[in-house]
């Protein structure tokens, strides 16, 4: 028997490798659409279950057209933005204070962390009586918010700077402030901007707590009124509202990722 | 100028690392540290350039430095230590940006020192671009910009491959052999050390003392690759650190 036995070596590493499918995200939201079009249509969805997604469709129509939606979502993006603003560049500043001494971190780490966990919801009468019952009480909750996760975020990625760069600037004559800024800042830029996107979620989550109280305009106050009226529709076509204001920031995270961390390999 | 270490002694804890250092690094020379791991040739070398503190002993700096010396004491890294976000040219211009130079000048001097680093056609690219070799050279033209007193490196080829090695060990002999520096240099590895060194200085297993110091006559430019007198040397130096590798490689760590 000269004639030996071949077989082709079995394939074995197939799978764990995340790849890219950016159609199949769409195609799970058109599917679960369409789901319920169908059943609210054919009736085995009920009326007060779950509203029909072409209705919800006609309600974000008719809140275009009435031009109530500019007069919505300009307040809501303005108490967004400069809500964020304070909160986030607080964090940042805090958080790079508590990776770089050992004395403001001893002092504020275990205040930050009995202050994460504070549902700031909660607070939202607190800030009403400090800072009164318009803007800025809403701008405070927000800031609120997403300072505590923002603080978090910059200590750990000013703690994960590598040690050996830092070393190397001392080791160069660098000066405390170009070591800061050239090499601590830059090296924490990855974690910083990952905890900007817990952050945003939550000021956006917070966005619409603000608005409960002393607001007549913003997607948080439309919601709000169409959940009091059990207006399904609406209620819904305010959740979209906010989805895709979540979907856009995350986006625009995304891009400045790409910008400002085109040098990770 | 020249670098001279006084009784030097070490301790982290209750552990001694180095005991009992003394030793001169002339000016103009390159002296190499060899000794089996952990046994404190890096943290002499950290002491060396003022980023630790000796637990007892001075390190003395004797002289004065070059002319345009921006950092007398420069280091270059094992893991090269380049800001991952800034390109090749932008890694040699931090070292400089401190120095109020101007424009032009730290211009000049970027240029000046990519060329004799041959890396002027990579400039602009980022340290994930380059391979280790490259990387390396990076670090060195940086290293040559502040134009140092003394280079300290503290084993700069071992997170390379053998033949990039090679390469590297030739660049480093031409620009000792155009500009002669003083420089200490950390390795574990024999042949890098007779390579290089006017001195070879070996230290035992930890607490680290001087064993011997054997100094090398032959002009750095006539050591080739496989050299039969250098191997005579470098069997000398593992016949010492033979006992003293095989024991500090039984040692449990315990850090």
């Amino acid at each position: 028997m000269s004639e030996r036995r071949a077989e082709h070596v079995p394939f074995r590493g197939r799978g764990f490798r995340p790849g890219h499918h950016r159609w199949v995200g769409a195609l799970v939201f058109a599917l679960l659409i369409a789901l319920a079009e169908w059943g609210t249509r054919a009736g085995w969805i009920g009326q007060l279950t779950l509203p029909r997604p072409s209705d919800v469709l006609a309600a974000l129509g008719e809140l275009w057209q009435s031009g109530l939606f500019v007069k919505h979502m300009i307040p809501s993006l303005s108490r967004l933005v400069i809500g964020a603003a304070i909160g986030v560049s607080l964090g940042v500043s805090v958080g790079v204070l508590i990776g770089l001494f050992t004395f403001v971190r001893a002092g504020l780490v275990p205040l930050v962390a009995a202050l994460f966990p504070i549902p700031k919801i909660a607070l939202l009468p607190l800030f009403v009586i400090w800072f009164g019952i318009d803007e800025a009480s809403k701008y405070a909750l927000i800031a609120f918010g997403t300072f505590t996760p923002t603080v978090v975020a910059t200590y750990g990625a000013v703690d994960n700077v590598d040690r050996t760069l830092i070393r190397m600037g001392q080791s160069f004559g660098l000066s405390w402030g170009s070591i800061v800024r050239k090499i601590v800042l830059p090296g924490a830029m990855p974690g910083i901007l990952s905890g900007l996107r817990i952050s945003l979620a939550i000021g956006i989550i917070l966005l619409v707590a603000a608005e409960m109280l002393g607001a007549e305009y913003g997607i948080g106050a439309y919601i709000l009124q169409a959940g009091s009226l059990y207006d399904l529709e609406r209620l819904f076509a305010g959740v979209i509202i906010l989805s895709v204001l979540g979907v856009t920031v995350s986006a625009g995270i995304g891009a400045a990722e790409r910008r400002l961390l085109r040098w990770r390999s | 100028m020249q670098i001279r270490l006084d009784g030097i002694r070490h301790v982290y804890g209750d552990t001694e690392v180095l005991r009992d250092i003394s030793l001169t690094v002339e000016e103009g020379r390159i002296a190499c540290l060899v000794g089996p791991s952990g046994c404190g040739k890096s943290t002499l070398l950290r002491l060396m350039g003022g980023l630790e503190r000796p637990s007892g002993g001075r390190v003395l700096q004797e002289g004065d430095a070059p002319d345009g010396c921006l950092n007398p004491l420069t280091y270059v890294f094992q893991d090269f230590a380049l800001l991952p976000w800034r390109t090749a040219r932008g890694n040699i211009s931090l070292v400089l940006e401190d120095h109020g130079l101007g424009r032009a000048e730290a211009a000049r001097i970027i240029d000046d020192v990519l060329a004799r680093t041959r890396l002027s056609d990579f400039a602009g690219a980022l340290p994930k671009q380059l391979s280790g070799g490259m990387k390396q050279r990076v670090a060195i033209a940086r290293a040559l910009a502040v134009n140092p007193a003394v280079m300290l490196l503290d084993e700069p080829l071992s997170a390379l491959d053998a033949q990039t090695r090679e390469l590297l060990m030739d660049d480093l002999i031409a620009l000792w052999t155009r500009a002669p520096f003083t420089a200490v240099y950390v390795t574990h590895n024999l042949a890098e050390a007779v390579r290089l060194g006017h001195k070879v200085v070996v230290l035992s297993r930890r607490p680290g003392e001087i064993r011997e110091i054997v100094e090398i006559d032959k002009p750095l430019s006539a050591r080739g690759y496989a050299d039969a007198e250098l191997d005579a040397v470098q069997k000398h130096l593992w016949e010492l650190m033979r006992e003293e590798a095989k024991a500090a490689d039984e040692e449990l760590v315990d850090v």
